[in-house]
């Protein structure tokens, strides 16, 4: 079944805890991100993108796998909006949705960095795959 | 049987709009002993009194239920208006149907069921209501101001013009306060001192106002009118008729390594020290915690180069009793401490400063002689970044949830001031909001952007780090432009919030003054007593009340000046007859109800009784009406039931559940 744009943005509230409302614009979490450079959707946006109810191009950014989990903007939200939970929130999202596999064994070889540490990949194959 | 008037308010839409008010008259009229029930557009106005005036007179009511707002809103206009028909005024009943039903409801049908509930509980309980009269208390005719900064002193100067006398009392060795510390003063730039000190010499020359510097209150009892209070004298060290005001003794004093609280731990001090030179008395004291004589017994040397022989080393801490007709509370604020706010670096580096410190750097007789300087390396900044709302709007427990107000204001005084006399130094301002309501105050923030060049970027900061060459990394975020900023700063000046001073909480309990969850005492109604505590005779000052700056201090301060002294004009007060009383013929003298009083009022006597022939001494409570505030602990905590509640009685309570549960 599909689900409204309505019906995402409640899930996200609803899987982060986070009520977006309570933001009050100040960017202390863009301030804080060490991803930001990265992000095409930045993370205070990610704040109004909830408000908003604009929840497939969060869905489909890049910043969800920009978002190092690191928390700075957790921590330092001084609304307690904590915008790294919509994205956790978002990601999880993506995960439960489409239930197909992220990663397959074909794509290993291509993602092969030489600073990349190896467990990573292996870990991330145990949980991205079907 | 009493003969009960019931008046249903519909408060224009407020009760009406939820409470089907037809709908209580019609269940109220119904009640026992009710001969009359109406409803009115707004029972408070003119026509609302005029017809509960008729109906008293035509119906020969004996009692009065007005269903309507909350008794802290009308319970004394409807009084009045009872008493102008010939009631006593203690025979009015408010049954709150606004802030207790109509406000907190959605649902008409279940909000009209309640509003009946309360009207029946009201007109239960003034069916057993009996008439009272207000007593007498008499009025001191004297102030007491805690607090000796400038909400302090224009309180006490304007209560000294009106002729009456006025104590301050002030914790610190001078008064003057914060603004005696700041530099320039926003929006028109006047120098803080060269507007305030002559207010402090006004205040000391007084003869109206007696000054105790480096004191404190320590009890207060008593109550409107009549309140004493003990006030500890901390001891000085020094002989305040004798000294000078030389100030050999500071320069001599061999140890100088105390933090100068004055100039924020700036600088060092000495151990005998006067806070700033146009302190208030010029006396200095002697900081018992850092002197080498008082740690040691060695040293002595203030004694021996005083001239006047002013140093006394025995001096004791004296505590002087007063009595007051009314108290004014003055004890400003302090900055929040910052010890949660690691991003900033506050604590890791000296050149990260705040507001107040940079206050002190800039005044000229500050710790660099208002030279704008780096307290590391005392280098000249060139780059300069302000950042607003540091704990300020904060919904999180490192924070306060208020705006503090003043801090929009004085960084575009500090960037301005900056920009003006050092034009090669870049100032960048990170803000949330910028907000300047006030007297021109938005064309002042405007002439910082427009004529002094000063960077405003909205957006915060996320982490200042302090390089090993000495400059400070900021890390911060321009919404606009939306992108990351990554700049060095010689200097970052935290805007810190401000919150109430931390002794507020001990004197607010000694005054029974409420205050709210910041610690910012509470006015008795927000927009129409704002100057009052709910404590009668307890007036507020300054921004112990809520952040505010010096014009809002000073107009404050003068409204709290007019309260005292309506207080203070009147020969005698009259008392709420409401009061605890008991009865003889239950009471076993078990003291309970003594142990319970928090205001003393109640004493036992002896008395001799004849009980069936049998002659013997008892011992009994008895009240003192003009100390009891009508509390009601001693009522609950009578074992025996002997003690009541004149106005809240037992029979009267109990009547109200009984009605409720009806």
């Amino acid at each position: 079944m599909m689900q409204s744009q309505k019906e995402k943005a409640e899930l996200i509230r609803e899987i982060s805890g986070v009520n977006p409302s309570k933001c009050m614009k100040c960017g202390k979490c863009s301030a804080s991100c060490p991803s930001f450079q990265e992000m095409d959707i930045k993370p205070h946006q990610f704040v109004s993108y909830v408000l908003h109810e604009d929840i497939d191009a969060l869905l489909e950014s890049k910043s969800l796998w920009k978002c190092l989990s690191c928390f700075a903007c957790v921590e330092r939200c001084p609304r307690d909006v904590k915008p790294g939970k919509l994205i956790d929130a978002a990601r999880q999202m993506v995960i439960r949705q489409k239930g197909a596999d992220y990663l397959s064994a074909d794509e290993i070889p291509e993602l092969l960095d030489p600073e990349l540490p190896q467990q990573l990949l292996v870990s991330a194959f145990r949980r991205y795959r079907r | 049987m009493q003969r009960i008037g019931v008046f249903v308010c519909h408060c224009g839409s407020n009760i009406a709009a939820t409470v089907d008010v037809k709908k209580v008259v019609e269940m109220a009229a119904l009640e026992p002993g009710v001969v009359h029930a109406e409803d009115y557009q707004y029972m408070c106005s003119e026509a609302g009194q005029a017809k509960i005036d008729a109906a008293i007179k035509e119906k020969n009511l004996t009692g009065i239920v007005v269903c309507s707002c909350s008794p802290r809103m009308h319970e004394t206009t409807f009084r009045n208006a009872a008493k102008r028909a010939g009631l006593n005024p203690y025979m009015v009943e408010i049954a709150n149907i606004r802030e207790h039903c109509s406000w907190i409801h959605k649902n008409m049908e279940e909000a009209t069921k309640k509003a009946v509930i309360l009207a029946r509980a009201a007109i239960a309980k003034v069916s057993l209501n009996t008439p009272l009269q207000q007593g007498e208390s008499r009025v001191t005719k004297r102030a007491l101001v805690i607090g000796g900064g400038i909400a302090g002193i224009q309180t006490a100067l304007d209560i000294a013009e009106a002729g009456y006398e006025v104590d301050i009392v002030e914790k610190t060795p001078s008064i003057g306060g914060r603004m005696s510390q700041l530099d320039k003063t926003f929006p028109t730039l006047d120098c803080s001192a060269c507007i305030l000190t002559p207010k402090m010499v006004e205040a000391s020359a007084h003869e109206k106002i007696n000054i105790y510097t480096y004191s404190e209150v320590e009890k207060v009892s008593g109550f409107v009118g009549d309140f004493t209070v003990d006030i500890r004298k901390k001891a000085r060290s020094v002989n305040m008729d004798k000294c000078t005001g030389c100030g050999v003794c500071q320069e001599k004093c061999p140890s100088k390594k105390t933090p100068n609280e004055f100039n924020r731990g700036l600088n060092t001090r000495s151990a005998i020290y006067t806070p700033f030179a146009q302190a208030i008395p010029n006396v200095p004291v002697i900081d018992r915690e850092h002197c080498t004589k008082f740690k040691t017994g060695k040293c002595g040397v203030c004694a021996k180069v005083c001239q006047a022989g002013a140093i006394e080393y025995d001096q004791q801490d004296e505590i002087v009793t007063e009595k007051y007709g009314a108290i004014v509370v003055a004890t400003g604020f302090d900055v929040i401490k910052l010890d949660q706010y690691d991003e900033y670096a506050y604590s890791q580096s000296p050149d990260v400063i705040t507001s107040l410190e940079l206050e002190r750097i800039m005044n000229a007789a500050g710790p660099t002689k208002g030279h704008l300087e780096r307290i590391s390396d005392h280098k000249a900044p060139k780059n300069m970044v302000f950042i607003q709302c540091v704990g300020s709007r904060c919904a999180d427990k490192r924070g306060k949830s208020y705006c503090s107000k003043i801090c929009c204001m004085y960084t575009a005084k500090h960037a301005m001031l900056i920009r003006d006399k050092y034009p090669d130094v870049n100032v960048t301002v990170f803000y949330i909001d910028v907000r300047t309501p006030g007297k021109n105050f938005d064309e002042f923030y405007r002439r910082a952007v427009e004529e002094y060049g000063v960077n405003y970027i909205k957006g915060q900061v996320g982490k200042v780090a302090p390089q090993p060459n000495g400059q400070l990394l900021v890390q911060g975020v321009d919404l606009i432009d939306n992108k990351q900023i990554l700049m060095e700063a010689d200097m970052v000046v935290l805007a810190a919030a401000i919150e109430p001073n931390k002794d507020v909480r001990k004197i607010a309990t000694m005054l029974t003054a409420s205050i709210d969850t910041n610690n910012f005492l509470t006015e008795a109604h927000p927009k129409l007593r704002p100057v009052e505590s709910p404590t009668a005779g307890v007036f507020l000052s300054g921004v112990c009340q809520g952040p505010k700056d010096i014009p809002e201090t000073v107009a404050q301060a003068g409204a709290a000046a007019v309260k005292a002294i309506g207080l203070l004009a009147k020969d005698k007060l009259l008392t709420n007859p409401c009061t605890a009383k008991s009865d003889e013929l239950l009471c076993n003298g078990c003291s309970t109800c003594a142990n319970v009083c928090p205001y003393g009022a109640i004493s036992y006597i002896d008395k001799e009784v004849n009980d069936h022939g049998i002659r013997e001494t008892r011992h009994f409570a008895q009240v003192n009406s003009a100390l009891c505030q009508g509390c009601g602990a001693c009522t609950v905590a009578c074992p025996s039931g002997a003690m009541d509640l004149q106005g809240f009685s037992n029979r009267q309570i109990i009547a109200e559940v009984d009605a409720i549960c009806r």
